[in-house]
């Protein structure tokens, strides 16, 4: 276990300019879609990316284990593997631990070993640490992507999982076999990296529990949010700026609860001559988020689509520098780069819009608990209330969790 | 669209010749499933063949339809949703699309006619030197950036829809009119933020009113009187034929006219005058 051996190093240290290509499809009814629908979206926008990072996340896809943790792992070598392997079984009861199902494919090499794992914290372990499952979780996780050389996880929510890689997004989805799976809700992610390598773990969306992001654009203000989420016990350790997006949502939504609007705003913050032009309640309450969140908006061009348990939601920031479109067809809502991803999967779309720069586009499935905290409206009353549960028409703010 | 998955990976577009049928001068290429260059290559040589009626059937998100092609007297059909960078540099040509545009439609464009019976993205006329561009529905984010204008060259674009923050940015000539009446947006202002933010050449002209905060401060709203309807009328007339619109509709309502204050905002930044 401790033979000495180089550090694991990213390939690929030099700059290419270019774009990044995404895509989201939920059926609100809860309906499942194999995973071919997301590959086919990636696939139309090919030529976003340049083959060195795509990816998918699926919802809904492991039925047979849906109060599990689904860890997807990578591994470098061997050592990896059994480092990661002692940690699970010191802290999680592992109730199947077996190799992702892949397929040769033409354009993919270099695979990490990957091995996925359905665990749940160890009960004992759990109850010494005084600390939730999901922040029993979230710890092992930053330990270890920052503490065993050559690990990195891929995914670690329930019922869910990332398939990611090096390659372009449809070698990527037919490696993985992702026709196989069923999910209510999937993203994807066609990458050009610009500003850090093109490697297995770098490449979207970017995971902790059942959150996920796919993301183009660069983000900036990357500094600042890194030091932001330490403070938090986030640990950021991929060497691509994508990861604070995970990390923020998962802060702002699961531990400060706040409702998924507000943390869109917080992110997604509006100009302060914005601000000046709202009514007085609403004012407020930007005003606060922008201060106490100031360290965790995002800065710079981004389109991302977060997917969770329960939907996705697709943002873009506040003057929109990245592209963005949405359609709907019946239950489904569907968002991507380009418009033709979307007319490729959905022939004819009921409606197809642009989202406005930094206001969340959402989707929710039907019947599944919303995880987050408060469920409302952008009616600056209404927003107001949940914040300072003060205004006149709080009864109107329908709270679901 | 091809949808393989058994045996390969599955392929958004396929790189091969598409299939081309010829009466006379009128040409029909299926571009179902094919990649945009082996697209692109089959326009050009169909027009340097002598074609001038280009029918594009199945097009969906090919890029560069049109870019860079010089001749005038051909006109190009796309049914579908024509991909980024249309009529990018294109020179003469009238490109009629019968669905919706992406983004950067007329990206530097220099001569011809381009008309979008949908809504057209983002950066729509970027660098747009010459020629026009008629949208029927809504348009996006930074539209008319740097258009511009030399001599008897002046871009004309007219949107019929809503648009989004920073319309005519940067705009340095031509002419740019938004109409607000085909759009899904019923809800939604007019026209975002930063309207005419640096600009320093040209005009806006919109069919309906803006607030002061909406402009960059390089502009000045007035209203359109007498001498600018005679500008507009014939344009507007031009659109409505394009897009089977009603004149008199169009026109019954006020304009306003935005131009920039000063032709060269920033010139004592850098050196005294």
């Amino acid at each position: 276990m401790t033979t000495e051996r180089p550090r694991y190093a990213e390939e690929a240290s030099y700059k290419i300019h270019g774009g990044c290509g995404l895509m989201g499809i939920c059926d609100e009814s809860g309906k499942l879609m194999s995973g071919e629908d997301a590959i086919l979206a990636m696939a139309v926008q090919h030529d976003r990316g340049n083959g060195l990072g795509g990816g998918f996340a699926g919802y809904g896809i492991y039925p047979e284990f849906p109060d599990h943790f689904a860890f997807h792992m990578m591994y470098h070598d061997i050592q990896a593997k059994e480092e990661v392997e002692a940690l699970f079984d010191q802290y999680f009861l592992v109730d199947l631990a077996e190799p992702m199902p892949t397929r040769p494919v033409k354009g993919i090499t270099d695979a990490p070993l990957l091995w996925r794992y359905f665990l749940n914290p160890y009960p004992s372990k759990l109850e010494e640490s005084e600390l939730s499952a999901e922040d029993y979780v979230v710890k092992a996780v930053m330990n270890i992507n920052s503490s065993v050389d050559g690990a990195f996880v891929a995914s670690s929510g329930k019922n869910m999982g990332v398939f990611k890689g090096v390659g372009y997004p449809e070698e990527i989805g037919h490696y993985f076999r992702l026709e196989e799976y069923e999910g209510n809700t999937w993203t994807g992610h066609n990458r050009f990296p610009t500003n850090t390598p093109g490697w297995w773990g770098g490449a979207h969306p970017f995971a902790l529990l059942d959150w996920t992001i796919v993301h183009n654009g660069e983000i900036s203000s990357y500094g600042i949010n890194s030091r932001y989420l330490e403070q938090f016990g986030y640990k950021c350790t991929l060497g691509t700026d994508t990861e604070v997006a995970a990390y923020l949502f998962d802060l702002l939504l699961r531990r400060h609860k706040l409702p998924m609007e507000l943390a869109c705003k917080a992110l997604a913050s509006p100009l302060w001559d914005e601000i000046d032009r709202m009514p007085e309640a609403e004012q407020a309450v930007m005003r606060s988020l922008r201060s106490v969140y100031g360290p965790g908006m995002l800065n710079g061009p981004f389109a991302i689509v977060l997917g969770f348990n329960g939907g996705m939601v697709a943002l873009n920031d506040r003057i929109k520098l990245r592209p963005l479109v949405a359609a709907r067809k019946g239950s489904i809502l569907m968002v991507a780069s380009e418009e033709s991803a979307i007319r490729a999967v959905i022939a004819e779309p009921d409606s197809v819009w642009m989202p406005k720069a930094g206001e969340p586009t959402i989707a929710r499935v039907k019947g599944m608990d919303w995880p987050i905290h408060g469920d409302l409206h952008l009616d600056p009353s209404e927003i107001s209330c949940a914040v300072t549960g003060t205004e006149r028409s709080c009864d109107t703010v329908e709270v679901t969790a | 669209m091809p949808r393989e998955m058994a045996p390969g990976v599955t392929e958004g577009y396929i790189k091969v010749a598409p299939k081309v049928t010829r009466d006379g001068d009128k040409v029909t290429i299926d571009s179902a499933g094919v990649y945009y260059k082996q697209l692109n290559e089959a326009i050009r040589s169909q027009i340097a063949d002598g074609a001038k009626h280009i029918v594009l059937e199945n097009v969906n998100g090919q890029r560069y339809i049109g870019t860079g092609v010089k001749a005038k007297d051909v006109k190009i059909n796309v049914h579908g949703t024509a991909g980024n960078d249309l009529t990018m540099f294109m020179d003469g040509p009238t490109v009629e699309v019968f669905g919706a545009a992406q983004d950067g439609v007329g990206n530097t464009m220099n001569a011809g006619k381009v008309i979008i019976h949908g809504d057209a993205g983002d950066v729509l006329g970027y660098g747009m030197r010459g020629g026009k561009v008629y949208v029927k529905g809504d348009v996006g984010y930074r539209v008319g950036i740097h258009m511009k204008a030399y001599e008897n060259l002046v871009p004309i674009m007219v949107c019929g829809g809503k648009a989004r923050d920073f319309f005519g940015e940067y705009m340095a000539g031509g002419m740019l009119v938004l109409l607000g009446m085909n759009t899904q947006f019923a809800e939604q202002p007019l026209v975002g933020s930063f309207v005419g933010a640096g600009m320093h050449g040209g005009v806006i002209y919109i069919r309906g009113t803006v607030e002061s905060w909406q402009c960059g401060k390089e502009v000045g709203v007035t209203e359109a009187d007498e001498a600018d309807m005679a500008e507009l009328k014939p344009i507007l007339a031009d659109y409505c034929e394009c897009q089977g619109m009603d004149l008199a509709e169009v026109l019954s309502e006020p304009f306003i006219k935005l131009k920039p204050f000063s032709h060269r905002p920033y010139g004592k930044m850098y050196a005294p005058m």
